[in-house]
């Protein structure tokens, strides 16, 4: 593989979406306010779409701005902007001894660890699909009628499940959310 | 007979049985007569059997009661032997014993425990006669063990005294020590012989090695000194006088003192295997004999003098035993019972009448104020000193003439344990009943009074007995008296060849001079008065310091291991390691406990680190 | 030729240790979650690449899940967040902290 050559396209699009996502992800991990890291996760979110439109997952990068990007994030920056946080959060030293040094030898060795064993076995292994006949996935709106195709019959249980999941996320929050009603005056509680 | 033989053993059984249940409905007299008429019924069919075992085919009867114990090879009936030593021995056990339970029912009369006193002399006596009638060596360990038993309830009778009550432990500590020899002989036998039933034992023992022989004999001799009171486990027999007089007499006198004799002479066919052991066993009794006469010289209690006259008298019989001369070893010690009996009996007899007082010094002219105690101790006396007809002249002549033929030296020895032995006894008899009356303080100033007839009656028995008790077996008609009636058990020992009649008179001569010469001594000393420092040794008194010995060198090492055990080991090593255990793990669980700090961060931080190992190890395999 | 699948492996691998570190070493509880977005983001670059490279739909069909749970996940996650900040007025989860041995 090494030897040929790739499309040029191909590559400059890796290329801006790996900076987008790792320059994201390194905001997320070192601005101070929480509101820049938001904003540095957009970046990855971002990224990712442009990664997802290079692997001919369409729909899936509409979604992943339209969701991640527009929905999740918007959610954090409500949150933290209904909480007032304020950029007192990083400290230079950590109060757990040895937390940072740990957590960067345990990472590291992890991340090497998994490309190695990728390397390994040969980055990706295992037959081509069935349902595709061995063609190479379709673009476009193509993509999106495969993609349902396959949700809506193989993966069915799957979908309907999700659906009762999300009606229990979105019960579970109001609960949470929801400020604590003094019924009685014996009932306020310690 | 075999029934008859049965009861013989049975009897004093049912005593106990009867006064154990219905003790607390009976009263004293009840009680006394009760256990004192089991003995006698023993007796009688004792009398039964011996009439019949004479016109059995075969002296040797086995009486099978039932399979005790059925273990791979070891197979150990309850079964009794009914042969000419053991009925001979049955024969004396029980008529003394009876006498004895008769002399009890006077002599214990008021005391607290009279009926417990009962139950356990007939308890001992059941196991006396086990131990006498057994037909294997396990059967006989078990009476063996009871009558040791019995002998510690007995000795610490008056419990409650602390002097009593360590002359039982002591008592028992000894025997204890002995029987371990007894064991190891057992597991010798067993291991070689494959049998331990007597009459197996004698026709396979010529398949013992020497070696062999000789050890079972050394530890079978082992048992015998601490159970007859000999050197080196003879300490235990004057503290054991801390019992009633009956007891003294019954038990350390007449009984279970000859259980290591019988236990010899039984295994006699042993024995004869190995001369180095007949060698120790003469050595040990002729040491014993002499050493226990020296030391009763200086003792100032009447019961301790006989003590260590009988300590001195088994020595004898050991002696007998050790030359060879079984039969007798028993005609002496059949004797002994008779003159021992009543010489503790009288004793006892005399200590009842000045109100409990033993002490020698405190006695003095009796003789007036004791009419039928006084001339039963003199014929008792008369005849432990060896003074002809009477018994004891013949059976300690018989000994002595085979010690004759075996060993000059031994035979120095015996005779001048018998010199001693008159001078001592003589002693004893001046200071009792003859010369100043030094008691006034102890009976204040009454005059003693004699015993009721239910303990005369015994001396006045027994005085008979010791007067006639030659007749058992006469030296010139050997074959057709005890001598020829043992001759089963006993026969296939090689005799010593018999002395001359000018050598066995020129003995006899000797033993009758020696003891006229003992009788003069200690009358023309002890007349003067009670105190004669000039004849009196502390180093006698003391028992040679032997007690003292034991104590150095077995006593306090011992106590000072307990005590090191107490304060070092058990509470730095034992204690240490099980709460060294409790205190570890209570350490390491606090250790183990700061993994959980709180901190979420930290668990993840775990699970990251999980993690890594995980897909370390997946890298390292797959490579 | 597109780029081979082994460097969209390798991207989605160090993002997702970039965000393990971040999860670990930070103490807001909220840029904590946004670590775990990163992470979930790692995940789903790696289903797509592989979708892509075995032409297997389900890949796809995969990280569609992943988003709604995602989605979810936040919706109940900030709403702890935001009760735990009404008794304690802070995000930090080193306060958090009770549950100790």
């Amino acid at each position: 593989m090494a030897a040929v050559a790739y499309a040029v396209p191909s590559v400059l699009v890796f290329v801006t979406a790996a900076l987008l996502i790792l320059v994201g992800a390194l905001g997320v991990i070192t601005v101070k306010n929480p509101v820049h890291a938001a904003l540095s996760l957009i970046m990855t979110l971002f990224g990712v779409a442009v990664a997802f439109v290079a692997q001919s997952a369409d729909f899936l990068a509409a979604v992943q701005i339209i969701v991640y990007a527009g929905a999740i994030v918007v959610l954090f920056l409500f949150v933290i902007m209904f909480l007032g946080v304020d950029r007192r959060d990083s400290v230079s030293v950590d109060p757990l001894v040895g937390q940072r040094a740990f957590a960067g030898v345990g990472v590291a060795i992890t991340v090497a660890g998994l490309i190695t064993l990728m390397a390994r076995s040969h980055w990706v292994t295992g037959a081509l699909s069935v349902s595709t006949k061995g063609h190479a996935l379709a673009t476009g709106s193509q993509n999106v009628k495969q993609l349902g195709t396959a949700i809506f019959t193989t993966y069915l249980f799957a979908f309907e499940a999700t659906a009762a999941l999300l009606v229990i996320a979105v019960v579970g929050a109001v609960l949470l959310a929801r400020r604590d009603r003094v019924a009685d005056p014996e009932e306020v509680d310690v | 007979m075999a029934h008859v033989a049965t009861l013989i053993l049975l009897m004093p059984l049912v005593g106990f049985a009867l006064v154990m249940l219905l003790g607390a409905f009976m009263d004293e007299k009840q009680v006394g007569y009760l256990a004192t008429g089991v003995v006698a019924v023993s007796f009688v069919l004792s009398v039964l059997t011996f009439i019949l075992l004479l016109h059995h085919s075969s002296r040797e009867v086995t009486v099978n009661l039932f399979t005790w114990i059925s273990v791979g090879t070891l197979h150990v009936p309850a079964a009794l032997l009914v042969d000419p030593l053991s009925i001979t021995m049955c024969l004396f056990v029980t008529g003394i014993s009876a006498l004895i339970h008769l002399y009890s029912i006077g002599y214990m009369h008021a005391e607290r425990d009279y009926k417990k006193f009962f139950l356990y002399l007939n308890l001992f006596v059941f196991s006396m006669l086990l131990l006498v009638l057994a037909n294997n060596l396990v059967l006989t360990f078990v009476g063996w063990e009871g009558v040791g038993l019995c002998s510690y309830w007995l000795v610490s009778f008056y419990f409650e005294r602390d002097s009593a009550a360590s002359a039982g432990k002591k008592a028992f500590v000894y025997n204890r020590v002995g029987d371990v020899g007894m064991l190891i002989a057992m597991f010798l036998l067993f291991s070689r012989l494959h049998t331990l039933t007597y009459l197996s034992i004698f026709a396979k023992a010529g398949t013992l090695t020497p070696t062999v022989a000789t050890l079972v004999v050394l530890t079978l001799l082992l048992g015998a000194t601490g159970k007859s009171a000999q050197i080196p486990l003879f300490n235990w027999l004057p503290d054991a006088m801390e019992g009633p007089t009956p007891v003294s007499a019954l038990i350390h006198a007449a009984t279970m003192v000859t259980a290591g004799v019988y236990l010899l002479c039984r295994m006699s066919p042993v024995l004869a295997l190995s001369v180095p052991g007949r060698t120790t066993i003469a050595i040990v009794g002729g040491v014993t004999a002499f050493v226990a006469a020296t030391i009763a010289c200086s003792q100032k209690d009447i019961k301790k003098v006989l003590a260590f006259s009988t300590i001195s008298q088994i020595g004898y019989m050991v002696l007998a035993v050790g030359v060879g001369a079984y039969s007798a070893a028993i005609f002496l010690m059949i004797s002994h019972a008779f003159f021992k009996a009543l010489l503790f009996l009288g004793s006892g007899s005399v200590i009842h009448s000045l109100n409990g007082e033993q002490d020698l010094r405190k006695m003095g002219g009796l003789a007036k104020f004791l009419p039928l105690t006084f001339p039963t101790f003199l014929i008792g006396w008369l005849t432990i000193s060896g003074v002809p007809p009477f018994a004891a002249f013949w059976s300690k002549g018989d000994v002595l003439a085979n010690v004759f033929e075996y060993s000059k030296l031994l035979w120095l020895l015996g005779v001048l344990t018998a010199l001693l032995t008159a001078y001592y006894m003589s002693r004893l008899f001046v200071l009792t009943f003859r010369g100043t009356e030094r008691f006034r303080e102890v009976t204040e100033g009454h005059d003693p009074h004699e015993s009721p007839w239910v303990m005369t009656a015994p001396l006045v028995v027994l005085a008979a007995l010791s007067v006639v008790g030659g007749l058992l077996d006469l030296p010139w008609v050997h074959r057709d008296s005890l001598a020829g009636f043992l001759n089963p058990t006993f026969g296939f020992i090689p005799v010593i060849g018999h002395a001359s009649g000018l050598a066995q008179t020129g003995l006899a001569v000797v033993d009758v001079a020696v003891a006229v010469l003992g009788i003069l001594a200690a009358f023309s000393i002890w007349r003067a008065g009670a105190e004669q420092p000039r004849y009196e040794s502390s180093f006698l008194e003391n028992v040679w310091h032997w007690d003292d010995f034991y104590d150095a060198t077995i006593g306090r090492p011992l106590t000072m291991a307990s005590q090191f055990g107490d304060d070092v080991v058990e509470p730095n090593i034992i204690d240490g390691a099980v709460e060294g255990i409790a205190r570890s793990v209570g350490r390491s669980a606090d250790g183990l406990r700061k993994v959980q700090s709180g901190f979420v961060r930290q668990y993840a931080l775990a699970t990251a680190l999980g993690l890594a190992v995980i897909v370390v190890y997946l890298v390292a395999r797959a490579g | 030729m597109n780029v081979p699948a082994a460097w969209y492996l390798v991207l989605a691998a160090l993002l997702f240790g970039v965000g393990a570190y971040g999860l670990l070493t930070k103490r807001s509880a909220l840029i904590i979650f946004m670590c775990v977005e990163l992470m979930l983001n790692a995940a789903n670059l790696t289903f797509v690449t592989f979708a892509r490279t075995l032409s297997d739909v389900g890949g796809q069909a995969t990280v569609f899940f992943v988003m709604v749970v995602a989605a979810a996940e936040v919706t109940v996650g900030l709403g702890i967040v935001v009760a735990v900040f009404r008794r304690r007025s802070s995000t930090s989860v080193d306060e958090l902290s009770e549950m100790k041995g």
